[in-house]
């Protein structure tokens, strides 16, 4: 999850790192301005200061109306219920630093860079020389001295280097604490009175380590912390509910798309093979979906019948890999429920069926009942897809 | 021979009193995979289809010797365990656990490098030397891995599990056999990835050319070729890059927690296009790898 800048900010803090002083409002009459200001709304996004999301206000007239209108702002779908509004700070230079993991190296690497308040990967791009990062160890962390080499590589020298030093091994610190995939602080600002702060910070907490930060967590769970983000599509919504109806396997991830050919497509990496190769050979899926971990009759039939709901679409293609746990004659009994609770006719609705694996016996048994033809695991995937995308519609 | 393990591997479940993992630890057994001890702290005494559980991995180790584990332990508890494995000498990990925290991953991946240890996953279903051994739930039971793999000369190396066996599926209808075939796991950080195991296929004289499932997200494919030159692969390798839809829905997470498109970066697109200029073969639809293989065998 990102979490949002303020809630960045607080985290920040309590590891000892200086951001500006600040209140946060969500109402007119909440906001107090008694001095220049920055008002910045509070969304989980990037790109915040082009799209206007970020506000300067002198005065308590001009802060008011700044609130007013970035509580109506919409940026990338998102609408924040909360406006930073901070002191506004006098800038003699900005710095970037970050925290993140090498994937290559399969460590943390902090990284940082004198040139602050720019895209870094840009920057990489441009000027690899300007930006210095480095390895470490996340059981042993960042001690400042080792902070200090990377900034002293990064060309920074004097008083300032004890500063940076401190700053980014309390970053890692953050870094590693809060179980983040990402810590960045950009800009850091020091002040014309020599304050580092941090201006900006962009925290992304790793999901599936959630379970240890239950505050983190219950924050992901409020309700009105901001408005908007991608939302599910109705389609996509009941799609989830019936993924829901019990715990047996997997029949949702549902992305609905605007095509005519119905998809109940799984696992993972076959879902995304079957979409390319159906959309590859000319067909135009009205959905996308990963089925797997053996899901109960109830819910492929509940999938099935949904699917077909769509007015659009008369036919469904089922292809998945081989399958070792999800049984084909469950796939299949769900299947052929579903077309026929839905009043169509199996063998004219089942544009393709290519699940081979266990109990496939006992599923081709079913589908033979049908008249519904299937393939054997000799046809492959993208064999099936084009099976599925020339066959008559009607 | 096989890269990773052999046939005469001694292997240890970790929490093998689970039901998923008393299942494959069945399977592993009837495709004769040397299951010699579990481990689940606690229910020391008991046996699991025979095979004698340890409270600890130390006694397990101590009684019947083992240098494989294969752990399937609730996420939380999954560096535990890869640190108790590590600290009593063995030598690779298959990590089957689903959605282990990334830091974690990282700290037993560091001690691993330390015991010059070797992990595969965390989230993957493992992976299978057709008439050797099998670790973890790759395949199934018995009789649909002998449906799908069959002993030969190519390697696999999949980003999904379900597609190894796939593949091994493809390639054992049109009558070729693999030497190892291996899931590498679904996470961004993953033990080893397809830059770590290509030298090892390299190195195995009974491995003659690798087929490598890629997804969007992450940069690995990326540095394929930087790999080739520095270390002088000369082993053909054939590629498939699945979800190139998924390059036009940027943030989107689709299957594995690693296949998302970020900016642009990661993308099926520029998967395909830094691959080729490596001089790997990028097979346009997926039954084009066994053409394209047909070349090199």
């Amino acid at each position: 999850m990102r979490t949002l800048e303020h809630e960045s900010k607080e985290i920040l803090k309590r590891h000892g790192i200086t951001v500006p002083s600040s209140q946060l409002v969500s109402k007119a009459e909440d906001l107090q301005v008694d001095r220049a200001v920055v008002l910045k709304v509070q969304i989980p996004s990037g790109g915040r200061g082009h799209a206007g999301g970020i506000v300067k206000a002198s005065t308590a007239e001009e802060a008011q109306a700044a609130l007013k209108e970035l509580l109506d702002l919409e940026i990338k779908g998102y609408r924040a219920t909360r406006i930073l509004v901070e002191e506004a700070i006098e800038v003699e230079q900005e710095f970037f630093m970050a925290v993140t993991y090498d994937t290559l190296a399969k460590r943390p690497i902090a990284i940082f860079s004198q040139e602050g308040g720019v895209d870094i990967e840009a920057l990489a791009l441009r000027h690899p020389e300007s930006v210095s990062k480095e390895a470490f160890s996340a059981r042993f962390g960042l001690p400042p001295y080792r902070a200090r080499e990377i900034i002293s590589e990064g060309g920074v020298s004097g008083k300032k280097l004890l500063g940076l030093g401190n700053v980014l091994s309390r970053l890692a610190e953050v870094f590693l604490d809060s179980d983040a995939t990402l810590a960045e602080i950009n800009p850091l600002a020091l002040t014309k009175d020599g304050k580092l702060l941090a201006l900006d910070c962009h925290l992304e907490i790793d999901d599936d380590a959630l379970f240890r930060h239950k505050d983190q967590a219950s924050k992901e769970a409020e309700q009105g912390r901001y408005e908007g983000g991608r939302s599910a599509t109705e389609f996509e919504r009941q799609a989830a509910e019936i993924d829901g109806l019990d715990h047996r396997g997997v029949a949702g991830r549902v992305i609905e798309f605007d095509g005519t050919l119905g998809l109940i497509i799984g696992g993972g990496g076959a879902s995304l093979t079957a979409f390319d190769a159906v959309q590859h050979h000319g067909g135009r899926p009205a959905n996308y979906c990963e089925v797997g971990g053996n899901p109960s009759v109830l819910k492929v039939k509940e999938l099935t019948k949904h699917i077909l709901s769509k007015p659009n679409v008369q036919r469904i293609a089922v292809i998945m890999n081989v399958v070792s746990n999800t049984r084909v004659d469950l796939m299949a009994r769900g299947l052929v429920k579903g077309i026929l609770e839905a009043g169509k006719v199996p063998a004219e609705t089942v544009a393709v069926f290519r699940v081979p694996g266990a109990w496939e016996e006992e599923g081709f048994k079913i589908l033979d009942k049908y008249g519904v033809s299937y393939c054997r695991r000799d046809v492959s995937i993208d064999e099936a897809a084009k099976i599925a995308v020339d066959a008559p519609t009607g | 021979m096989a890269i990773l393990a052999d046939q005469d591997a001694r292997v240890i479940v970790q929490g093998i009193t689970g039901r998923e993992a008393a299942s494959f630890t069945k399977d592993m057994l009837d495709y004769g995979t040397e299951v010699v001890a579990g481990v689940t702290p606690g229910k020391g005494g008991q046996r699991v289809y025979d095979v004698p559980v340890y409270d600890t991995v130390r006694r397990a180790v101590m009684e019947q010797g083992a240098e494989v584990s294969v752990i399937s332990v609730p996420p939380a508890m999954v560096k535990g365990a890869a640190l108790e494995a590590l600290s009593n000498g063995i030598k690779l990990l298959v990590i089957v656990t689903e959605r282990v925290p990334r830091k974690d991953t990282i700290e037993f991946l560091e001690l691993a490098e330390e015991c010059n240890a070797r992990v595969i996953g965390p989230n993957t279903l493992g992976l299978i030397s057709p008439g050797r051994i099998k670790l973890g739930m790759a395949g199934g039971p018995v009789e649909d891995v002998r449906k799908a793999y069959t002993p030969g000369n190519v390697g696999i190396a999949s980003r999904s599990g379900g597609m190894t066996t796939e593949i091994a599926n493809l390639l054992t209808t049109h009558g070729i056999g693999q030497s190892t075939c291996i899931g590498i796991g679904g996470d961004p950080v993953v033990g080893s990835n397809f830059l770590d195991l290509i030298p090892l296929f390299e190195e195995d004289p009974d491995t003659s050319a690798v087929v490598l499932f890629c997804e969007p997200g992450g940069i690995i494919e990326e540095h394929l070729g930087r790999l080739i030159a520095e270390r002088g692969i000369t082993i053909p390798l054939v590629a498939f890059v699945a979800g190139r839809f998924v390059d036009t829905m940027p943030g989107v997470r689709f299957g594995h927690a690693a296949t998302i498109v970020e900016g642009n970066r990661g993308t099926a697109k520029g998967k395909i296009e830094s691959m080729r200029e490596a001089g790997i073969h990028v097979a346009e639809a997926f039954s084009e790898i066994v053409p394209i293989l047909n070349e090199y065998l």
